[in-house]
């Protein structure tokens, strides 16, 4: 049995713990927002928060978890009111949008950590996230919006 | 119930669910008003919308949303012409019913070859239009006032002389006892209020917060997970495994031998309907089937592919290019041309097999029982999914129901139905709900590749340096083959799909020559983002550059000057030009190409300014891309896809390769296959021409001109022409 926090909440599960903290997300506790896309730390579909740092959770294996706080797309926010979520609305960000939950969740530790990043910046951290449909420049503008939005709020 | 059997199955129960809460409205079949009579409150007369009492608009959806945006541009076209208040359009999946088959897609429903639009589009508006002119023929009626003193606004008919309205769903039940009108008369496009709006998509609220469900997504009770371990030699099939060690490992369940029968004769779309000669570990989860699978000790008979390398098929095209080919275009006198030529040109050009890749890999539900059959998938084809399960379950057609959801990326890939086959002979295996869920491995070494292509050319100047004569002779193996090997047959041996872009150029040059060769080396191929401009697009608007250069003309230029009796094309060159400062000075180290094409319908013109640096690597900085598809339906979606299909042409044109050894490809995953990312984004900007001819495809559109822009902005920079895609920075170092 292994104890970790997932969006606020206490969850026990019991998994082989070389199991990866993506499967246990999407098969044991029903998250699916976060995506499988390469299996091997590729593509970033699967990235999360665990204790406020981006981790690709198909190479993350569950007991490495246990003990810590867990944030998926899912709690990102209550209600899509997340300024991300709020700027890849206004952007029209996702195609397809498979990638975009890891996307998101990839620019919302660069925000965490940098208020106002430049494109170096978001280069940087989201050079680990592959969207096959292209949506990369809506994807830096969104993230410059929400930026400015967090700024206005502050 | 009243009468409904002329509408089709699944037609019937929607009518049924709706009875007595609303109307409904549709086409049986394109064109073909039927009613359904003598049901209260009912109104329909089409299979495309119905109208409930509270004003809600329910519009039916079957072109599948691959992130192209086709489930808002499909209810726009119909709420454009209904004069709807689009906040009160809802959207419903149609599911598996050939009554809303694409006629573009020879009556499939597949939501491919950039034809959702121009299959539907002028069905979905009649629809509209018809079901707007009963609700004003309602209301008229109503007020007892002439039509033609009435009009429609925002989901109401409005009588301006008295200043009466009536709302749509005040007029549900008067509307159902109209008979249909037939012809109706669609609006000018200077009254369009919804159509050429960059209307927010419907989808994507669902696809910022993890709550759009994907096939991979699917939950259903009860459900086993299955990997697959497929042969991995093409043509090959097991020759033994160890169930027991698979079934040991704690969480397996079943093991199962897969597509060992013969192989299935194509359905009518003829996409795959049979998955891969595989085993099947079905275990509790993902993880539990992925140790069983590594238990499995299989043994393959690898079969006659089992030497096949890419190395030996270069040498096989090589070779088979030597003769001459079936003949695509033949103007003028080719032969007689280039032997009075002052300059002769010759060139090989080389493209390898690609991957698909789309970013959910290849996975599907499937809920096999004695009486029925449900199916979960993300598809681009309903039709193949359901021909796949029907053929496996021997059930009835009707039995089999297939269910919509999201698509994580399609590109032509998910039009086959391998793995929906896959999930369904499973589940009849084990008699249980399973989900087949590929690994990214699994899907790039077992996809239908682009094909892999060799193309000769040979070009004749006269003495002024102006191109007289162009010859191309194409090997590759063929899509028509696999799909439609009889319009192959019909057309004596030139498939259209590989050639056509490369036999209906639009230059004014009078002896043009284009010949094909199928040479098939027996892997896999399908449909691939523009699967035939991807390469004519690359290799045509190439060489065109090479003419240009030994002739010492600009690039645009002549380009410009042989278009004279393509005014589009010339339309969106010049666009492409003016937009990106073509002649101006650049930044050091920056340099231009440009391409123009036609395909899908439409018409597309890029510059891309590059830079390569010292060893070799190339940068590409900005892509200016001018567009002409008709008249616009939503103008972000068009320029999402060109921005998209751009990236998709650059990934394939800076990285794309599939190779292979031993009769198996080389390439597994991201790290040696790998995609585009934002730090290697150019700036794309997008120019679309206003336009009132009929809409043309787009998301196929940008993805051929990309790799020539690049490639002759590479010669502008180095003189070095890239003639085998990749690029290789090793061949753009100083010697």
């Amino acid at each position: 049995m292994i104890s970790l926090t997932v969006n606020g909440k206490q969850q026990k599960v019991e998994v082989r713990p070389d199991t990866p903290l993506l499967w246990v997300l999407r098969e044991t506790l029903g998250l699916t927002g976060t995506k499988f896309g390469c299996g091997m730390n590729q593509c970033g579909a699967c990235t999360v928060h665990v204790d406020g740092k981006p981790m690709r959770s198909c190479q993350t294996p569950i007991s490495s978890v246990a003990g810590k706080k867990v944030t998926t797309i899912e709690g990102l926010s209550a209600d899509s009111s997340h300024p991300l979520q709020q700027a890849w609305i206004a952007e029209q960000v996702p195609q397809c949008g498979y990638c975009q939950s890891g996307q998101i969740m990839a620019a919302a530790a660069l925000l965490a950590a940098k208020r106002r990043p430049s494109d170096q910046d978001i280069d940087a951290a989201l050079d680990g996230n592959i969207c096959r449909c292209g949506t990369y420049q809506r994807i830096r503008r969104a993230i410059h919006r929400a930026a400015k939005m967090m700024g206005a709020e502050a | 119930m009243g009468n409904p059997t002329t509408l089709s199955r699944r037609s019937f129960l929607q009518v049924s669910a709706v009875a007595g809460g609303g109307l409904m409205i549709g086409f049986y079949l394109p064109g073909l008003v039927k009613q359904a009579k003598g049901q209260t409150g009912v109104f329909a007369p089409n299979i495309w919308l119905r109208i409930a009492p509270d004003d809600s608009v329910t519009v039916l959806l079957t072109a599948l949303e691959l992130g192209q945006g086709a489930m808002t541009a499909m209810p726009m076209l119909v709420a454009e012409e209904l004069d709807a208040d689009w906040n009160k359009v809802k959207l419903e999946w149609v599911g598996a019913d050939p009554a809303y088959g694409n006629p573009n897609m020879r009556g499939t429903q597949t939501t491919a070859a950039s034809q959702s639009t121009r299959g539907y589009w002028k069905m979905l508006r009649e629809a509209g239009a018809a079901a707007r002119a009963m609700l004003v023929t309602a209301a008229a009626q109503t007020w007892g006032v002439p039509e033609d003193s009435c009009s429609t606004e925002n989901g109401e008919v409005l009588h301006s002389p008295s200043g009466r309205r009536l709302r749509y769903g005040a007029l549900v039940e008067k509307a159902s006892a109209l008979p249909v009108p037939k012809p109706v008369t669609l609006k000018d496009q200077r009254n369009f209020r919804l159509l050429g709006q960059p209307i927010p998509r419907r989808d994507i609220p669902e696809k910022v917060n993890g709550s759009a469900i994907y096939g991979m997504d699917v939950k259903v009770p009860n459900k086993l997970v299955a990997r697959v371990l497929r042969c991995p030699v093409f043509g090959g099939k097991v020759a033994s495994f160890n169930a027991d060690k698979a079934k040991a490992v704690p969480g397996v369940r079943h093991v199962v031998q897969i597509a060992s029968g013969p192989a299935a004769a194509g359905g009518s779309f003829t996409a795959s309907i049979q998955g891969w000669p595989g085993i099947a570990v079905v275990a509790d989860n993902f993880w539990a089937a992925t140790q069983g699978l590594k238990a499995l000790q299989v043994k393959w008979d690898e079969g006659p592919n089992a030497n096949l390398s890419s190395e030996e098929i270069r040498k096989r095209f090589a070779e088979a290019a030597e003769k001459p080919g079936a003949v695509a275009r033949n103007d003028g006198d080719f032969d007689q041309a280039i032997a009075g030529a002052a300059k002769q040109l010759k060139a090989v050009y080389e493209l390898p097999y690609l991957a698909h890749a789309t970013m959910e890999p290849m996975n599907c539900t499937a809920d096999v029982r004695p009486d029925g059959c449900d199916v979960w998938v993300s598809t681009q084809s309903h039709t193949s999914a359901h021909q796949a399960a029907v053929r496996i379950t021997g059930l009835p057609a009707s039995k089999v129901k297939i269910h919509t959801t999201y698509v994580g990326g399609g590109f032509g890939r998910r039009g086959e139905a391998d793995y929906a086959a896959e999930a369904v002979e499973i589940s009849k295996a084990v008699g249980r709900p399973v989900q087949v869920i590929w690994t990214r491995e699994d899907d790039m070494q077992h996809d239908f590749y682009r094909p892999v292509t060799y193309v000769h050319f040979w070009a004749a100047l006269d003495g002024s340096g102006m191109p007289i004569g162009w010859k191309t002779r194409l090997v590759q193996p063929s899509l028509r083959a696999r799909f439609n090997p009889r319009a192959l047959e019909a057309s004596r041996g030139v498939d259209g799909i590989s050639i056509g872009g490369i036999a209906e150029l639009r230059y004014s040059i009078p002896h043009l020559r284009a010949e094909y060769i199928l040479n098939d080396p027996g892997v896999p191929v399908g449909f691939w983002r523009a699967p035939g401009g991807s390469v004519s697009g690359y290799v045509t608007e190439s060489f065109f550059d090479e003419i240009a250069a030994a002739a010492g003309k600009d690039p645009y230029e002549l380009r410009r000057r042989l278009l004279d009796k393509a005014p589009r094309l010339r339309g969106v060159l010049d666009l492409a030009a003016e937009k990106a400062g073509w002649g101006k000075p650049l930044p050091p180290g920056r340099f231009r190409g440009i391409s123009v094409l036609e395909t899908i319908g439409s018409f597309v013109s890029q510059v891309a300014e590059v830079s390569v640096a010292p060893d070799g690597k190339v940068r590409v900085h900005r892509v200016v891309c001018a567009v002409d598809c008709g008249w616009i339906i939503n103008p972000d979606t068009i320029q999402a896809q060109i921005e998209g299909g751009i990236i998709y042409g650059l990934t394939a044109a800076l990285q794309g390769e599939i190779t292979i050894k031993n009769g198996r490809v080389v390439q597994s995953n991201f790290h040696d296959y790998p995609m585009l990312r934002m730090n290697e984004t150019p700036e794309i900007e997008v120019y679309i021409v206003p336009s009132s001819e009929a809409p043309g495809g787009i998301g196929e559109l940008s993805t051929p001109p990309i790799a020539s822009a690049v490639v002759n902005a590479i010669f502008a920079a180095t003189g070095k022409r890239i003639r085998r895609l990749p690029i290789r920075a090793q061949e753009l170092r100083p010697a």
